[in-house]
C-alpha cells in the first residue's frame, strides 16, 4: 500500500474508534487516589527540580559568562595534533603531589583537559585541571573546578547535597512523578469527557480556572514531562549502574594479571590513543582514564571512544590498553541498559538542538511548574468541592452552560 | 457505562500532540541540520496550543458527547 493511502486508511479507521468506557467509576476513583498521592509525594522535590533545572538548561551560556575561558589558536581542524604526553608531564610538573587522572578532548573547541588528582576516586573539588591547545600544545589556563553557583545548583538538583542517598531519593521521586503522569492521564479522560479539548473558562471561579489550566497544560506537556521524568530517574541511577557493570566485567579482564608485579614501564598516552584509533577506525577518542584501581583498571589506560554521527556520538565504547605491553582489550560494547542510558541522557538536558531547543525546554519547564502549583492549589482547596464529586459537578455545569450558549456567543463577539 | 467512551473527542488532540512532541524530541537527537529545525517546529506546537487556548475568549463547552 502506498504511504499516502496507508495514512488515509489509518485516519479513517481512527475516526471510527469508539471505546466503551475502559475504566469503571470505581477504578477512576482509585486512579485518582494514585494521582493525588504520587503527585503530593514528589511535589516539593519536583518544584525544586523544575526551578534548579531552569538555569541548568543554560549552563553552557551561564558558564561562558561566569568563567570566560582562554580560546585556543584558530587552526584548520585537520591540522596535526600536539603531543598529549608533553601536556601530561607539564601538568605533573605544575602539581607534583598529584597524579594524572584523566585526559579529555573538548567537543566544541580544539582543547585538551588534563585532570590531576590526589586519589583514584576524587571529588570534583579535589581535581586540578590544566587546559591545553590541542593543536599547538600550548598551556591555556588552569580553571578552578566545582566552585561555581551552577555546581551547587547541580548538586541540589541531582542529589540534595546528600551524595548517593540523595541520588536514590531523587530517583524515587522521579518515578513517583512518572506514576503521577500516568495516573493523571487516566483520570483526565473521565474528567474531560464532557468538555472540549483545551477548555479554559477564564471567567469562571478560581477553582474551575485552575482545574482547566491543570488539565490543559498537563495533557499538552505530558509527553515532554514523561520523557524528562523517566530520563531523570535513569540519570540519577547511572552511577550505581556503571559501578555494577564495572564490577561484573573487570575481574575477568584482570584475572590473568593476578600475582604479577605492578607495571614499571608506562606506554605513552599518545601511543595508546593511536593504537585505539587504528583498531576502531569508525570512532574518535574522547577521553583517557589513567590506571585507576577504583574507576577503571590499575594496569590499563581506559580509552573512551565515540562515533562520528549524531546518534553514535552519544554511544561511548570503552577500550582497555595495557600500560606495559600496549595490548588492547576491546569490550563487546556496553550492555543495553547503559547504551539506552547514554542515548537518552540528552533527552533530560535538552542541550542537543541549539539555543531554540533550550528555550523550548525552559518554556516546557515553566508550564510544568504551573501544572504542579495548580495541582497543589486544587488539593488545598478541595474542601470547596471534593474532587470525588467533580464528575457530577462537571455534568451539571455543562448542562447549565449549554442553556446559556446563545448569550455566551454574543458576549464572545 | 452504557455510553461508548468518546476516545477521539477526549484523547484525540492529546494523542496528536503526543506524537508531535515525540517526533520533535527524537528528530534533534537522531539528526542534525534540518532535523533540528523540524524539532523546533514540532515542539513549538504544544506550547502554541497553550498560548492559543489561554488567550482566546472562553467558549462554552460543546454539549455533544
Amino acid at each position: 500500500m502506498p504511504p499516502a493511502a496507508f495514512i488515509v486508511c489509518s485516519l479513517k479507521r481512527y475516526r471510527m474508534v469508539t471505546i466503551h468506557n475502559p475504566i469503571s467509576p470505581k477504578a477512576v476513583r482509585a486512579w485518582y487516589r494514585v494521582h493525588k498521592w504520587s503527585s503530593l509525594i514528589c511535589a516539593i522535590f519536583l518544584l525544586m527540580a523544575c526551578i534548579t533545572g531552569l538555569p541548568l538548561v543554560f549552563h553552557d551560556e551561564i558558564n561562558a559568562i561566569l568563567q570566560p575561558h582562554v580560546a585556543p589558536a584558530s587552526m584548520p581542524s585537520e591540522a596535526p595534533m600536539a603531543n598529549v604526553d608533553q601536556m601530561v608531564s607539564e601538568a605533573q610538573a605544575r602539581f607534583p603531589s598529584l597524579h594524572p587522572y584523566d585526559v579529555y578532548w573538548d567537543d566544541d573547541e580544539p582543547r585538551v583537559f588534563v585532570y590531576m588528582s590526589p586519589s583514584d576516586e576524587p571529588k570534583n573539588s579535589d581535581l586540578r585541571t590544566m587546559v591545553f591547545d590541542a593543536h599547538t600544545g600550548k598551556f591555556l589556563e588552569s580553571p578552578k573546578l566545582g566552585g561555581t553557583v551552577l555546581t551547587l545548583i547541580f548538586r541540589l538538583h541531582t542529589e540534595l547535597f546528600l551524595g548517593l542517598t540523595g541520588e536514590v531519593v531523587m530517583a524515587v521521586m522521579a518515578l513517583s512523578f512518572v506514576l503521577s503522569l500516568v495516573s493523571g492521564t487516566l483520570v483526565y479522560g473521565p474528567f474531560m469527557r464532557r468538555l472540549r479539548f483545551g477548555t479554559y473558562r477564564r471567567e469562571a471561579a478560581p477553582r474551575t480556572r485552575w482545574f482547566d489550566l491543570h488539565n490543559l497544560l498537563g495533557i499538552v506537556t505530558l509527553t515532554w514531562a514523561l520523557v524528562v521524568g523517566a530520563t531523570g530517574a535513569m540519570n540519577t541511577i547511572s552511577t550505581p549502574l556503571f559501578a555494577m557493570w564495572r564490577s561484573q566485567t573487570m575481574p575477568q579482564i584482570l584475572a590473568p594479571y593476578q600475582g604479577k608485579p605492578m607495571p614499571r614501564h608506562f606506554l605513552s598516552v599518545d601511543a595508546a590513543v593511536k593504537e585505539v584509533s587504528v583498531a576502531l577506525p569508525w570512532a574518535e577518542q574522547s577521553a583517557v582514564l589513567f590506571p585507576n584501581a577504583v574507576l577503571g583498571s590499575p594496569r590499563h589506560y581506559l580509552v573512551w571512544n565515540k562515533g562520528k554521527t549524531p546518534i553514535t556520538s552519544r554511544l561511548l565504547t570503552p577500550v582497555l590498553v595495557d600500560v606495559e605491553t600496549g595490548r588492547l582489550t576491546v569490550s563487546k560494547g556496553l550492555p543495553w541498559y547503559l547504551r539506552t542510558l547514554e542515548v537518552s541522557r540528552p533527552l533530560h538536558f535538552g542541550d542537543y538542538g541549539g539555543m531554540p531547543l533550550k528555550i523550548i525546554w525552559a518554556l516546557f519547564d515553566l508550564a510544568l511548574i504551573v501544572v504542579l502549583l495548580s495541582g497543589v492549589y486544587l488539593w488545598l482547596s478541595r474542601h470547596k468541592a471534593p474532587v470525588e464529586k467533580e464528575l457530577d459537578r462537571l455534568v451539571r455545569l455543562e448542562k447549565l452552560e449549554a442553556e446559556q450558549t446563545p448569550a455566551a456567543g454574543v458576549l464572545a463577539r | 457505562m452504557s455510553h461508548p467512551f468518546p476516545f477521539r473527542k477526549v484523547y484525540g488532540a492529546a494523542t496528536l500532540i503526543a506524537v508531535l512532541t515525540l517526533f520533535g524530541l527524537l528528530s534533534a537527537l537522531l539528526g542534525d541540520g534540518v532535523w533540528d529545525a523540524l524539532s523546533w517546529i514540532t515542539l513549538t506546537i504544544p506550547l502554541a496550543v497553550i498560548g492559543w487556548k489561554c488567550s482566546r475568549p472562553s467558549k462554552t463547552p460543546s454539549s455533544r458527547v
